[in-house]
Order: C-alpha cells, then sequence, then structure tokens
C-alpha cells in the first residue's frame, strides 16, 4: 500500500512523513537510473503529460519534461503565448478545453497562488503545481529535501536557514511545511520588510541579522531576490541588501564548517550570493539540486499515476 | 380611488418606536393610515392576513451596486429590483460608480428614469467627487437642492486629506452625508485579502486592518474641524470600533454600517482560494469579527447593509488574486442576520433597526418606520422557516453569493412596495 495515495500533488502543507519519504526513497532510485546510458523506463507509456506554464520558467519546464520522457510518457508543453488566456479566456475555459483532451497529468506553472488548485478541481487527470504565485511550489522543496538526504543522511534535527525574499517565495513556503514535517529545525532570514507576517507561526525562528541566524546552520539555503514581485522599496538598495542579507565567506563562517549552501537559481551573483561562493564545489550543493529535481519529478509523475496504471 | 388593505393577524415590528405587539395594519394607496390593536378599516378594504407573522418596516440597503448604466451584463435594474424585493427590501441606496459615474443631476437624473418602473425604490448615491477621481469636488450644491442627502465615491477611498477636508466642510452647508470607503490605497491597492497568517500559508498579499483605520482616523479628525456629517460605509475591525467610539463620544455626527459577510464569516472561508469569498474590504480574523458583532450590539455599529455587487462569472473564474472583489447579497440581507436572532445574540428589534429607521435617518427618507403618514414599504417575513440558502434559487442574474449552502432560519414572505405587493412567497 502506497502512502502518497493523493490525487494530485498541489503543495507540501497536508502531506505526511510517510508520503515524503516514499517520495524521496522512490526519488533516490530514479537518481541512480539517471545515471545509466539508458536512462529511459517505460512506466508512462501510453500517458499523456502536458506541461502548462502560464509564466516562464525553462528550468523548471524543461526538467519535468525530461522527467516525462524518460519515463516513457508523451510530453507537450503549452506556455501562455500560445494559449487562449491572452484572448480573454478563463483559466477554468482553458481547464475544461484541456480535459476534453484527456490528459493524464497536468503540470501547471501560474503566477496567482491557488490558481493550479482551482484548475485542478475542474479536470479529470492528475495535477501537479510546479509553482503558483507565492503560495507553493512542492516539487522545489522535495528536490532541496533530498539534496539535503543525499547530503546529511537525514532531514530531522538539521537546522536549516532560509534566507533573504522569504516574502515573495512560494520556495520557503513548500520547504517551511517540508522541513517542519520532517522535523528539521526551521531558521528565516531577512530583512522584516521580506518576511511574511506571522512567519513564527509557521513553526520558524526569525532572525534579521544574518550572522546572527546562521550561527550553528547546517544548512544555508539562498532564495532569489524576487523583484519583479515588488511594488515599491523593499530594500534601499542593492548594495545594502548584499552588505547586509547577501552570502559571502565572512557570513558563511557563523554556519557550521561543514554546512551546505542551496539556491533554487536562477541566481543574482552579487545580489544574494556572491559568486565565489556560489561556484565552491566544495559547499554549493546548486548544481546536484537540478540533478536532483529531474529525479524527483519522475518519482512524482510515477506515483501519481499509479492508480490510474493499475498499480496503486 | 386609492386602494385600502388591511394587514391582520401580524406581529407589527417596529424599531424606531419599539414596537412588538399582535396587531392590523393599515394602508391607503402608498401611505400607512393607521396601525394598532385592532384599526377600523373600510368595508371594501383589501385583506391580508399575516397568519401571525411578522411585519416590519420594508428595509433599507445603503450599499447597492448595480450594472446601469455601462455594465448591464452584470445586471439591471430591473432585475436588481426583484432581487431587492425577494429579499424584503424597499429602498436601495445606488452607488455611483457607473459609466458614466452618478457625479452630477443629469447622470442621476439618467438613473432615476429608468429605475422608475423597477419594483423597488432606487436612491442614487452621489459621486462627491467628479469621476470619483478624489481631485474635484461635485456640484453636491447642485445636487443637494435636487433632493439627493448622500455623496461618496463608492469603492474609491478619498485619499486627499485636503480634498476630503472641503467636501466636509462643504457638505456640511447643505447637511449632506458624506460616505467613505475605507481603504488607504497605498496599503490596499496590492492586497486581496486579510493581512496575518493566512495570507502568509495561501501567498496571497495581503490588506492590514491599518488600511482601514489610517482612513477613519484622519476623516474622524477632519470632521471635528469641519463639522458635517460622516458615514464609515464598511467597518471590519476592532480598531475601527475603538476610533467610532471616540468620535461617537466626542458628539461627532459620525455613523457606520458593516456588510452581512463581515458579520457572519471571517477570513477563514476563503481557505481553497474561493473567490466568492473575495471582499473589499476583506473579511478579517475572528476577533475583528467579533468585535464588529458587538459593536453592531452596542449601537457603535448604525447600519447593516448587503454589499450587493453582482459580478459576472469572468470576473469569479479565475485565480483569487485577478479575482474582481464583490457578491450579491439582497436576497440573503434579512435571514442571515436573523441567526443573530436565533443565537440569543440580538434583539430582533435592534437587528431590524439597522435595515430599516437608521438608515433612513442617514438618508434623509421618510420610510423606515411603521407609522401613519409613512411610506407603505413594508416587508412580512416569517421568523422561524429553517431551509437551506441555495445559490441556483436566487433572481439575481449573477450567483456570486458567500452563502451558498448555509442553513438559514426565516424567510421574506412578502414585500409591499408604496401600498403594492411587489414580491409573494406563495405567488
Amino acid at each position: 500500500m502506497s502512502a502518497f495515495s493523493h490525487p494530485h500533488l498541489l503543495g507540501i502543507e497536508g502531506l505526511k512523513e510517510a508520503a515524503i519519504t516514499e517520495i524521496l526513497d522512490l526519488a533516490d532510485e530514479y537518481v541512480e537510473q539517471n545515471k545509466q546510458t539508458n536512462k529511459k523506463k517505460d512506466v508512462l507509456e501510453g500517458l499523456t503529460q502536458i506541461n502548462l506554464f502560464f509564466e516562464n520558467s525553462t528550468r523548471t519546464r524543461m526538467s519535468f519534461e525530461l522527467a516525462g520522457k524518460r519515463l516513457g510518457a508523451d510530453v507537450i508543453n503549452m506556455s501562455t503565448s500560445t494559449s487562449s488566456i491572452k484572448k480573454g479566456e478563463t483559466l477554468i475555459d482553458t481547464a475544461s478545453t484541456l480535459n476534453a483532451m484527456r490528459p493524464d497529468l497536468l503540470v501547471v506553472r501560474h503566477g496567482m497562488s491557488g490558481a493550479v488548485k482551482l484548475l485542478s478541481r475542474k479536470v479529470d487527470c492528475a495535477v501537479l503545481n510546479a509553482g503558483d504565485g507565492k503560495h507553493e511550489h512542492p516539487t522545489q522543496a522535495l528536490l532541496d529535501a533530498l539534496t539535503i538526504r543525499r547530503r546529511k543522511g537525514r532531514l530531522a534535527r538539521l537546522t536549516v536557514a532560509i534566507c533573504g525574499d522569504v516574502l515573495h517565495s512560494r520556495v520557503a513556503r513548500s520547504n517551511i511545511h517540508l522541513l517542519n514535517i520532517m522535523g528539521a529545525r526551521v531558521r528565516l532570514i531577512g530583512p522584516p520588510t521580506l518576511i511574511p507576517s506571522g512567519a513564527e507561526r509557521l513553526g520558524c525562528e526569525v532572525f534579521h541579522n544574518m550572522e546572527e541566524g546562521l550561527k550553528g546552520c547546517d544548512i544555508v539555503m539562498m532564495l532569489r531576490l524576487q523583484t519583479e514581485r515588488m511594488h515599491g522599496g523593499y530594500f534601499p538598495s542593492v548594495s545594502e541588501y548584499f552588505t547586509l542579507y547577501g552570502l559571502d565567506y565572512e557570513k558563511l563562517e557563523n554556519a557550521k564548517e561543514d554546512a551546505l549552501i542551496m539556491h533554487p537559481g536562477p541566481m543574482n551573483r552579487g545580489v544574494e550570493i556572491d559568486a565565489a561562493v556560489a561556484d565552491d564545489l566544495t559547499r554549493s550543493a546548486i548544481q546536484e539540486q537540478v540533478e536532483m529535481g529531474v529525479a524527483v519529478r519522475m518519482a512524482c509523475l510515477d506515483l501519481l499515476t499509479r492508480k490510474k496504471r493499475g498499480e496503486g | 380611488m386609492s386602494t385600502v388593505t388591511l394587514y391582520k393577524n401580524a406581529r407589527l415590528l417596529d424599531p424606531a418606536s419599539n414596537l412588538d405587539m399582535k396587531g392590523e395594519l393599515l394602508t391607503e394607496g402608498d401611505k400607512i393610515i393607521a396601525l394598532g390593536e385592532s384599526v377600523e378599516a373600510p368595508a371594501d378594504a383589501e385583506i391580508v392576513d399575516v397568519g401571525g407573522k411578522c411585519l416590519c418596516p420594508g428595509l433599507i440597503d445603503m450599499r447597492v451596486f448595480v450594472g446601469i448604466p455601462g455594465a448591464d451584463y452584470k445586471d439591471t435594474i430591473e432585475n436588481t429590483g426583484e432581487a431587492a424585493a425577494a429579499g424584503g427590501v424597499t429602498t436601495v441606496l445606488v452607488q455611483p460608480n457607473t459609466d458614466p459615474v452618478l457625479d452630477n443631476t443629469a447622470h442621476i437624473e439618467f438613473l432615476e428614469n429608468r429605475a422608475k418602473n423597477a419594483l423597488v425604490n432606487f436612491v442614487p448615491m452621489a459621486a462627491a467627487t467628479k469621476k470619483m477621481e478624489g481631485k474635484e469636488m461635485t456640484e453636491i450644491g447642485l445636487m443637494t437642492n435636487a433632493g439627493h442627502k448622500v455623496f461618496g465615491d463608492c469603492s474609491s477611498t478619498i485619499e486627499n486629506a485636503a480634498i476630503m477636508n472641503r467636501v466636509l466642510k462643504y457638505a456640511s452647508t447643505f447637511d449632506a452625508v458624506i460616505v467613505q470607503h475605507l481603504a488607504e490605497p497605498s496599503l490596499s491597492k496590492n492586497g486581496c485579502m486579510n493581512a496575518g497568517d493566512l495570507a502568509s500559508r495561501l501567498g496571497l498579499p495581503g490588506i492590514p486592518t491599518a488600511a482601514e483605520t489610517l482612513v477613519l482616523e484622519r476623516d474622524v479628525r477632519l470632521l471635528k474641524g469641519t463639522g458635517g456629517r460622516y458615514h464609515a460605509s464598511q467597518v471590519t475591525c476592532a480598531d475601527s470600533i475603538e476610533i467610532l467610539k471616540r468620535a461617537k463620544d466626542a458628539d461627532l455626527n459620525v455613523t457606520a454600517g458593516v456588510a452581512v459577510p463581515h458579520l457572519s464569516l471571517n477570513e477563514f472561508a476563503i481557505e481553497d482560494y474561493r473567490t466568492f469569498m473575495k471582499l473589499s474590504p476583506p473579511l478579517r480574523g475572528e476577533e475583528d469579527r467579533i468585535a464588529v458583532v458587538e459593536a453592531l450590539k452596542d449601537g457603535t455599529i448604525d447600519v447593516i447593509v448587503s454589499g450587493h455587487d453582482p459580478e459576472d462569472p469572468e470576473s469569479k473564474r479565475v485565480p483569487f488574486e485577478q479575482a474582481e472583489p464583490g457578491v450579491v447579497g439582497l436576497e440573503t440581507l434579512l435571514n442571515v442576520c436573523l441567526e443573530m436572532h436565533h443565537n440569543g445574540s440580538m434583539e430582533l428589534l435592534d437587528i431590524l433597526s439597522k435595515m430599516t429607521c437608521n438608515p433612513a435617518k442617514i438618508m434623509g427618507l421618510e420610510s423606515g418606520v411603521l407609522a401613519a403618514g409613512a411610506p407603505a414599504d413594508l416587508c412580512i417575513f416569517d421568523l422561524n422557516t429553517p431551509y437551506t440558502i441555495n445559490a441556483e434559487d436566487m433572481v439575481s442574474v449573477t450567483k456570486n453569493t458567500c452563502f451558498d449552502g448555509k442553513p438559514v432560519q426565516g424567510r421574506v414572505l412578502k414585500t409591499v412596495v408604496g401600498g403594492k405587493c411587489v414580491f409573494d412567497y406563495n405567488g
């Protein structure tokens, strides 16, 4: 009996520890498969996966595309520029149209929080949230967890600092939920203007001083500064931001010696992270996160279609 | 010869005179001519047996949006009238955000002409500033002379303090009331729900209660210097109540309203991104909701409104952030409010006062009371029938109610406007 029995993957909130562990365990197997010369399996053979991206993200879309193709699915990509949304069609109309094409998997990225959930209620197939507004980005949190687990051997009792623009970050929200569920200790570090209100009640410790917040951390997770989501100044200048909250070697010294540096990408070098730190392969797991992303997405696609394939 | 109608076997409820008794009421033409335990009626009077049910003044709703002119795809005057009648509402204060904006006598007359044959009374609220842009005040004097007493920029807050100062000062000459929407634009324009833990969790931009209190506090301070009459259209939070109490204690001419959803629901109703729960101002936290209910009880809040705002399906079939705020409410105004009577939190007459005599007084209307000489605008309702609200059964063209599926107790049976029955539940 599978611990992951959800019809969709819309977020991390509400998942149980066993379900997350099952995804990570399966993803571990796909990591190994992806290292082989023949990376293909036929578990999704005959199934149709539509990657529906209302917001640009080449990296995430490619990762899902690769994941689907490696599992044998027919993968179609659809982006806003070719969609009817620009002609005034509502999201629900789009969902009905797509549903009529009888896809088996919909991978959806949307700029508005809750949009993917809305869509999931209007279609018959499994929906996978590839990031909705400032709400959740579950596969990013899962790939971060897989990266951490492979490096540190566990998630429980680790101290993870999530630093920077938490307010606008769906990655942070998913990570906060996941790390809490798995028994890690979460710290949020950033200027008060970029930390959401009530963050403590999400199960986090909040720091506005980077040096203080990083003390004794096992993982330092940096976030991209999402200036495109900001209306008006949330901080006085990029240079002040980098001085106070940019990760450089000096600030990193406060964390544990073997602290792992992570970033969901794409990075603004010299803004939230110093280029030398980002490229330091002994400390940074940023490239590994990308690799884990494909495996995690393969695991999610596999698990979401098991029932349909008579294996659930 | 005008029709004489005797409403007998009624529970007469008149909040203005604190009347709650079994009795009869006689109307002739469009006026009430007598009421009491037993009234004398001519032999040829039409008899309406109320069957022991409640008879109160027709309800007056101070916040109703219509699509005419400019957006008839949302709802028409005729249809809004039908929805109002079905809800026991006999007078609606139409918001001025039509296209064109109701900012001069010509536009107002156009609306009045269009509404001449509607089932209920349509009273236009005039914009306080031209095109509701908050820059130049409208012809408040000329419009007051033409009989209009209520001015406001609807869902646009009069942001500029100097303009508001002038509007209050100028309107005070004409005894006009200025209605303000409490949403400080720089704090509210990018938000779509109450700011707080839930907004953080859902990843939605929040609107803090400070957006409301900053405007209210400022306006109250301006009122102190200018005099005049001020009505806070909708209050939603505990801090606003504190400001209102202070203003009332200082004998400033301040009144305030609250919308039914803010009395009955809190921010958790939007969980799952339900666009039918998106309002302006947004639904607040439970502590604020309780504070608002308490303020209604102690009289700090004077008026309950439906905030009836029909939005076409396309405006709601989108992600929460993109959805238009607004819900329909005319048909659920009374029955949802009766919950406060059934759960013992408020006296029936007290609840009814917020929808009858209080708004009438603010708007300068003769209706809203059961008294000889008053307009024969009446609402007959059964206090006890339990049923479940079903959006599909609604008269409104758009069904964007936030009370679909809610069990309620109490149903409007008959609505009378100007002596004519405009709604009869039993056909």
